[in-house]
């Protein structure tokens, strides 16, 4: 099982186990993390499962695709380290992962 | 008001399930006409994820979202539904037993017997920015869509975005406006190839604006906007001087109307129904697929369609209450082959011996 911390724009933090193979959103939706919508249910087709990735995780984590690059263009506020969280696969060596999710995701 | 529509059945809705609802309630006579907010057939299958794979269709291992419509439309050719798309329906009035009236915000009205709400997550509506303090300019001088171009004509014009919607207003309203921004986060766009280049060329001949960057706070008075304050990727900020703002951030599904028609809903989105007939509180209205709710809901299309089929048998008493309903194959009913359209199957030839 690998951690996953998830920040909301109060600050409030919750860290789920997530499950090798599954995306951090599916982790966020499978614990009910709040402030992760996932409307369109991880087709990269919607944006709100929008997060910033914490500074330390971003080489770690990867930059987005290109698909990915066009679907933040309907997130707000979108940022250097913004990711869909739908398009983030768990991994061992992310354990400890920490991301926070946006104050709106639609 | 222009002379109410009058049909069978309204459709709320123009998915999967409403299309499916097509297919059962015209086997059984019933002539539907349907709504839809967006401007094409297929609800989310077709907004959200056209491309992406279905593979929990019974009988059908593999399809595409866009594929499954396309397939559900050829299904029900034969019963020659009506569409009234870019259309949202905005009320729905009881006044008869049963008998409806349905009117949308682009004047349309008709009156049908039944109901079938079948609006899945709602009605698709354009994301609103969280821009602190936006309110007061929406509708005013923030627009989430161009409804009558010349209201722009002398505007200082910003728009906000870097897809097909934000490009294309961009092209039309760069001739009316006094001038016209063009804001996007980043220098690519998910536009068609050809509108970006349109565009390319009128910032070349000076003709309008294109920044880079993100609206952080608004100022203006009385709802009327004067300026827009950008941030930029590497953290400065400067005002754009204008007197609308169009934000185009692509589509979000919103419950809309339907959460002021009256039923008690189900963690304030979801319509209770029963099992049986997968009918409302109120009696003629039907809900069906993900915005219906009774204990063990799944939001699967294959749900929904049972919930069709069903929900057609009750309508059938609704709409033909002297007529007596047998139920019947489509295997093997000569009937409903006709209303099909197709023939059935030739008995096999004699074999010589």
């Amino acid at each position: 099982m690998v951690k996953i911390t998830f920040i909301d724009s109060e600050g409030t933090a919750r860290a789920v186990e997530g499950e090798v193979g599954a995306t951090v959103m599916e982790t966020a939706i499978k614990h009910g993390v709040p402030g992760i919508e996932a409307e369109c249910g991880g087709a990269c087709a919607c944006s709100t499962c929008h997060v910033y990735i914490e500074e330390a995780w971003r080489e770690k984590v990867g930059e987005p695709s290109p698909m990915e690059e066009d679907m933040l263009d309907f997130a707000f506020e979108v940022q250097p380290n913004s990711r869909l969280s739908c398009q983030i696969k768990v991994r061992e060596d992310l354990d400890g992962l920490t991301v926070r999710t946006p104050e709106r995701q639609a | 008001m222009s002379e109410p529509i009058k049909t069978d059945v309204v459709i709320i809705g123009a998915g999967p399930i409403g299309l499916f609802a097509v297919f059962e309630l015209g086997l059984l006579d019933m002539k539907a006409h349907l709504i839809d907010i967006l401007d094409k057939i297929g609800g989310q299958c077709a907004e959200l994820y056209p491309e992406k794979p279905i593979y929990d269709i019974p009988g059908v291992p593999y399809t595409s979202a866009q594929g499954l419509v396309d397939a559900l439309l050829t299904q029900i050719k034969p019963f020659g539904a009506q569409y009234h798309l870019g259309e949202m329906v905005e009320s729905v009035e009881k006044i008869g037993e049963p008998l409806f009236r349905v009117r949308t915000d682009q004047g349309t009205t008709l009156e049908s017997k039944i109901v079938v709400i079948a609006a899945g997550g709602g009605s698709f509506q354009p994301k609103r920015p969280p821009i602190p303090g936006i309110e007061p300019y929406e509708g005013k001088s923030v627009f989430y869509a161009v409804r009558k171009m010349e209201a722009f004509r002398g505007k200082r014009v910003l728009v906000v975005g870097g897809g097909d919607s934000a490009l294309d207003w961009t092209l039309n309203l760069a001739p009316l406006a006094s001038h016209l921004t063009l804001l996007h986060r980043r220098s690519e766009f998910r536009a068609a190839p050809d509108s970006v280049n349109k565009m390319m060329a009128l910032v070349g001949d000076g003709k309008i604006d294109f920044v880079l960057g993100q609206v952080t706070a608004l100022a203006g008075s009385d709802g009327q906007l004067g300026k827009a304050m950008v941030k930029t990727s590497d953290g400065s900020t400067f005002d754009i001087a204008c007197d609308v703002m169009l934000p185009f951030f692509g589509l979000t599904m919103k419950l809309g109307p339907v959460a002021k028609w009256g039923f008690e809903l189900k963690n304030n989105e979801l319509i209770p129904v029963n099992t049986e007939n997968f009918e409302t509180s109120v009696p003629g209205i039907f809900a069906v697929g993900d915005i219906g709710w009774y204990p063990g809901k799944l939001k699967l299309i294959l749900s929904g369609f049972h919930e069709a089929a069903l929900m057609a048998q009750k309508a059938y008493r609704y709409c033909y209450p002297d007529k007596r309903l047998v139920f019947q194959y489509t295997t093997s009913s000569t009937s409903l082959q006709k209303k099909l359209g197709v023939s059935p199957v030739p008995a096999p030839a004699p074999v010589k011996v």
